[in-house]
């Protein structure tokens, strides 16, 4: 057992400061142990998010030394024994109270993508997919949801104004999921750029840096995504194609699933 | 969801430009730091009109073919070359450089290095970036970076020709016939980068299969965008060995070329 | 209809609530919606976090892809086999023949299973079941159905959203808003149910003719745990004090592989397909000891020599099963034996180990999951040296007594589902048979609430009732000092852990009422400074009643229990006694406490029995019911 300084945010809304608290530390602890700890001796309504404790369900998305994590996957050894751990909350999604972001922004994007859709004439038992075809879309959905990617995006981390036309790269990967579903009949490769911002990614992978589940999200997703959109929009013979009247059938954003600008 | 009258963003507000403890400003360093080492040196050395060619085994370096001036050597020309005497800072592989240049501009890997450590955006992962707005590759400009696949194909062109390059030199021993110096070793090695830099780009990596909804059915397709994707995995470290041994391949050439050093011949 | 705002209260009107968004939730509210039903479901975490996502080998349904002789019939037997006769047979019928069509289902909604070569979902081994049976996701099947189900939700707010301009017309999830007590009327009938948003504390009053509860388990009353915090036993309690009966209570699911070190992730799920993938135990004596601990009614299924067990995996015709392959509670035991005799691990567990059983990049390929949750949290590298396990309290078989059809509970217009109800899985659950159980009788438990909701409206809830809940739940910020609920939580988990654990003794179980009866006084000063927004102090102190009074419940039906089953072993009684498996055991609340009666259990419908040979049934059935 030790005793460490934690430096944690408390407050609610943008009106909070760190706080120092020491606490003790055992060994083999992860950062939501002394978090915990902190909850039981010291500050009973400190608001911290978790569920499973295991990495699993993707809660506990908080700011650990500046870096993006999931804490319960953060273990104490991993820090220097005199140094400081500063945890804050998410910085790109407002704030609850102390720990806790009002992480609705994500839901709303998951809205407007177009659904899995099946081709019209199969029904339940119909489909025959080789693994390898099921493989590419599955790394995508061991996403947990944490949300900690489209937190690092700078896209919309450093810039509030693009929340509204970026989905994030959780999101693009749920476009490139569908795209690449081989049962899946829809085409979203259009409203992928026009609508959630495919455009506005420039690949700089701090999605990938902090995934916890060690998914590839820029090579695997958000770039094929981009070369599927550039099959679509940016291709001299679709182009072609398009202006002597064979247009492709893009699949349209889902009516009514954005918020109207005036009650943001 | 929540209806709380919440201030225009409500985020925790931190006046720290990041949190983090690491050095995270070390990678951006080591990037721009190669990058212009890289400019700098190609720079020269395109510009320079000399120093190109190695007569006796018939080296030639990438930087300089094909080459398309009237001054050039008449068998460095593979193409043979323009009637047309190129001026002073004019390369003489006009051709090639731009497309070259433009395949790396547009590389899904070098936009990443050069987004982060010159356009910082961002610099590094969870460190506010300097910029007041961004609007990322939505711009007339920046939606160039979606003809990527176009300077792919054209590379993969110039590549052949740079293993043609590579190829030939090997039946230009000291004694006329099949030999090895360390410069075809040099040579050698370079090509094999290059090709590993090609080959594992994302948009080849697309065309060749990544595109498809099911590869059920398309067995070799499969294969070939399983054996990309192995390539495409390491597309950084490809990207970045290409260029030591691009600048390696040039630089021993040039020295052997204006005599400061001769080859080290292995056989023949 | 527009919620109507009164003082301190948002008031919503629905046809069917559903109560909890795990896999059974959000299956009754899809079911629900489909039938036209206006819907809401209250979730206590974010959308798509529910503990389901927990669950890691996969979902048990007679497909017969990857073995054409599995039927629905030799899946009923497995299941009424693993929960030794006490199942209720018309459940496990129900269960065993749509679980097929419900994970089809799933498939055309957009999961992706993994595959046989000829492109169907293939399956896999698990314990108790005789033929490889469970579709699965890698060892992440628990997070594919919740979020094909989550997205399937998210189609028909779409098509809502299309229709009416509104994706939350017709179905609304409500985050983070947990349900603190259920609304009945004067008939008994329930109203509605009461709550509060965890994130800004403000108070909601669901009225509806139908209440569907999916609320999961009990584990957070345990200390050696595999539950998150989710699973303090709300919907048990909420049923209990509305009215209705829990029978089985007194079977607790101890899974025989947890992690055991670090103190901090002790309880953590190893899975099964680790086992079922080849792994195999040993004690710190090198014994791979489940040939040991083969009882009687299995003795013909399991194979007797490590060579035999390992031809199994490939040639399952021709050779027995593996005895780490038994059902979870006789795994559990063993492992609990081997460990009080001194033949365990470093930290108080057994080996399981793979490493020497396949490949690395095998490992790597089947239990991605695993070997990430032990390098992280851990430092143990799976594919070079084994793991450490032991048991850990997993999943409560006990719950709201149900109709196998509805999932009608004794309240009319309660509804039950999932963990919460009982009955399905008998003494002892099986591997598996949980994530289809969920989507079996969510489906029907949706259907059920949305038929009730045809020709009933709910009563209605007064202003005075909704008062008298908002100061129930105000109580623990106003009694400044008072308890500290976190040190009532640690107390009651480690006496259930200890005393009301894998092996329990009568004087024991009496100590734990006595102490249980102490914590309820004491959860009535429950303290919790600050105010309502996202409070964890006030939430715990919320909770707190709700896991103490399931507690008595379990401690009560366990003391009662004269006998061994499944999950319920009593050192006290160490047999199984065919006339205790004639009967259920069925714990009500009333104004002084919980108190059990006996229900008999319906019988095995003849064709069904007749899955069963003489032998077998002599060591379950009285000898009156043979003849």
């Amino acid at each position: 057992m030790t005793e460490r300084t934690f430096r944690v945010w408390r407050g609610s809304g943008e009106n909070g400061e760190l706080t120092d608290y020491t606490v003790e530390v055992n060994e083999g602890e992860v950062v939501l142990d002394v978090l915990h700890r902190l909850q039981a001796t010291q500050v009973p309504d400190l608001a911290v998010r978790w569920n499973c404790k295991a990495g699993k369900c993707g809660s506990c998305s908080v700011e650990i030394n500046g870096m993006p994590r999931l804490s319960c996957m953060t273990r104490m050894s991993v820090f220097a024994p005199d140094q400081t751990v500063t945890v804050t909350p998410m910085r790109t999604f407002p704030v609850v109270r102390d720990l806790v972001c009002d992480v609705s922004y994500n839901y709303e994007k998951a809205r407007e993508i177009p659904a899995f859709t099946p081709g019209p004439k199969t029904s339940p038992g119909d489909f025959r997919m080789q693994q390898e075809d099921v493989e590419r879309s599955q790394e995508f959905r061991k996403c947990i949801e944490c949300f900690l990617c489209n937190n690092v995006c700078h896209v919309i981390r450093d810039h509030e104004e693009n929340k509204e036309h970026f989905s994030g790269p959780r999101y693009l990967m749920r476009v490139a999921e569908l795209e690449m579903h081989p049962e899946d009949t829809a085409d979203r490769r259009q409203i992928a750029q026009d609508e959630f911002g495919m455009g506005y990614c420039n690949i700089t992978k701090c999605c990938t840096e902090v995934c916890p589940e060690g998914i590839r999200i820029t090579d695997n997703a958000l770039i094929p995504l981009k070369e599927r959109v550039a099959d679509r929009k940016y291709d001299p013979l679709v182009w072609l194609g398009n202006t002597i009247g064979r247009r492709p059938k893009d699949t349209p954003i889902v009516p009514n699933t954005r918020r109207p600008a005036e009650e943001e | 969801m929540t209806s709380t009258s919440s201030p225009p963003t409500g985020r925790a507000r931190i006046p720290r430009r990041t949190l983090r403890t690491d050095r995270w400003w070390l990678g951006p360093v080591l990037t721009t730091l190669g990058l212009a080492a890289f400019v700098f040196y190609a720079t020269a050395r395109v510009f320079q009109q000399d120093h190109y060619w190695v007569g006796e085994h018939h080296y030639l370096t990438p930087f300089y073919s094909p080459c398309l001036a009237a001054q050039c050597v008449p068998e460095a020309s593979l193409f043979g070359r323009l009637p047309v005497e190129f001026p002073p800072l004019v390369p003489y592989a006009l051709l090639s450089l731009p497309i070259l240049l433009l395949f790396r501009v547009t590389c899904y890997y070098y936009r990443k290095a050069y987004y982060r450590s010159i356009w910082q955006a961002p610099t590094a992962c969870a460190v506010q970036e300097p910029h007041r707005t961004y609007t990322g590759e939505t711009r007339p400009l920046m939606l160039g970076q979606n003809g990527h696949r176009y300077f792919f194909y054209l590379v993969g062109a110039i590549t052949l020709i740079n293993t043609w390059d590579m190829a030939v030199p090997f039946f230009h021993g000291s004694d006329g016939g099949f030999g090895v110096g360390l410069g075809n070793l040099i040579m050698f090695v370079n090509v094999l980068m290059l090709w590993g830099y090609t080959l594992g780009c994302h948009s080849c990596r697309h065309v060749m299969g990544g595109r498809l909804k099911s590869f059920g059915k398309r067995p070799v397709r499969y294969w070939l965008w399983s054996r990309i994707s192995v390539l495409n995995s390491r597309h950084m470290l490809f990207g970045w060995l290409s260029i030591a041994t691009l600048m390696t391949t040039d630089f021993y050439i040039s020295l052997v070329a204006s005599g400061t050093i001769t080859d080290l011949r292995l056989f023949n | 209809m527009p919620p109507t705002p009164e003082a301190d209260i948002t008031r919503y009107r629905y046809d069917v609530v559903v109560i909890g968004a795990g896999g059974a939730g959000l299956r009754a509210a899809i079911a629900a919606r489909e039938q036209g039903k206006r819907t809401a479901v209250i979730s206590k975490s974010l959308f798509g976090k529910a503990h389901t996502v927990m669950a890691e080998g996969g979902a048990a349904a007679a497909l017969g892809n990857t073995n054409a002789d599995d039927t629905w019939h030799t899946h009923f037997r497995d299941t009424i086999r693993g929960g030794k006769f006490l199942n209720d047979p018309r459940m496990a019928e129900l269960h065993a023949r749509e679980a097929p069509e419900r994970i089809l289902e799933l498939e055309y909604w957009g999961a992706l299973f993994d595959r046989t070569g000829d492109g169907r979902i293939s399956q896999r081994n698990f314990g108790g079941h005789e033929y490889p049976r469970l579709a699965h996701v890698g060892d992440r099947t628990g997070l594919e159905m919740i979020r094909t189900l989550q997205q399937r939700v998210v189609a028909l707010q779409q098509a809502d959203a299309a229709e009416l301009s509104d994706p939350d017309a017709m179905l609304r999830i409500f985050a983070e808003t947990a349900v603190t007590e259920l609304v009945t009327d004067e008939t008994g009938a329930i109203a509605g149910a009461f709550g509060y948003r965890r994130v800004d504390g403000g108070f909601v009053l669901f009225e509806a003719p139908s209440v569907v509860l999916a609320t999961g388990g009990i584990g957070k009353a345990f200390s050696t745990t595999s539950n998150s915090w989710e699973y303090t036993g709300d919907g048990h309690a909420l049923a209990l004090r509305a009215g209705a009966s829990l029978v089985n209570m007194e079977f607790v699911q101890f899974h025989p592989t947890g992690m055991v070190w670090p103190p901090s992730v002790r309880g953590i799920l190893v899975t099964e397909s680790v086992r079922g993938d080849g792994g195999v135990l040993r004690n710190s004596e090198g014994e791979r000891f489940m040939f040991g601990y083969v009882p009687d009614v299995f003795r013909s299924q399991y194979a007797e020599t490590g060579a035999e067990a390992d031809g199994w995996y490939e040639d399952p015709a021709n050779n027995r099963r593996p005895p780490e392959l038994l059902p979870r509670d006789e795994v559990a035991r063993a492992i609990n034996t081997e460990v009080k005799e001194g033949r365990g691990s470093p930290h108080g567990g057994v080996f399981l180990d793979v490493s020497t059983r396949m490949p690395a990049e095998e490992i790597h390929k089947r239990l991605p999951s695993m070997h990430h949750q032990f390098k992280e949290l851990a430092d143990v590298d799976i594919t070079a040296e084994p793991m450490e396990v032991g048991p850990t309290c997993h999943y409560v078989m006990g719950g709201v007594r149900v109709e196998a059809e509805t999932g009608a509970s004794d309240v009319p217009g309660l509804f039950a589902a999932g963990e919460v109800a009982g009955g399905m899985h008998g003494s002892n659950r099986l591997g598996g048979n949980s994530l289809s159980d969920l989507l079996v009788f969510g489906r029907r438990a949706g259907l059920g609430a949305a038929a009730r909701a045809d020709d009933h409206h709910g009563a209605g809830v007064s202003g005075e009732r909704a008062s008298e809940s908002v100061s129930r739940a105000l109580a623990p910020l106003k009694q400044g000092r008072g308890v500290n609920p976190y040190t009532v939580h640690t107390e009651l988990q480690e006496t259930m852990n200890d005393l009301v654990g894998i092996v329990r003794k009568g004087p024991e179980m009496e100590e734990a009422l006595e102490r249980l009866a102490q914590m309820r006084e004491r959860t009535d000063m429950l303290s919790a400074p600050g105010d309502r927004v996202y409070n964890p102090g006030w939430h715990l102190a919320l909770a707190l009643p709700n896991m103490v009074l399931v507690s008595e419940a379990v401690t009560l039906a366990a003391l009662e229990r004269t006998e061994s089953r499944g999950g319920h072993t009593r050192d006290d009684y160490p047999e199984m006694s065919p006339q205790w498996r004639q009967v259920n055991l069925a714990a009500r609340h009333g104004d002084d406490g919980v108190s059990l009666t006996t229900r008999p259990l319906s019988g095995i419908p003849s064709e069904l029995l007749a899955l069963f040979d003489d032998d077998e049934l002599a060591k379950y059935l009285t000898e009156e019911e043979l003849s």
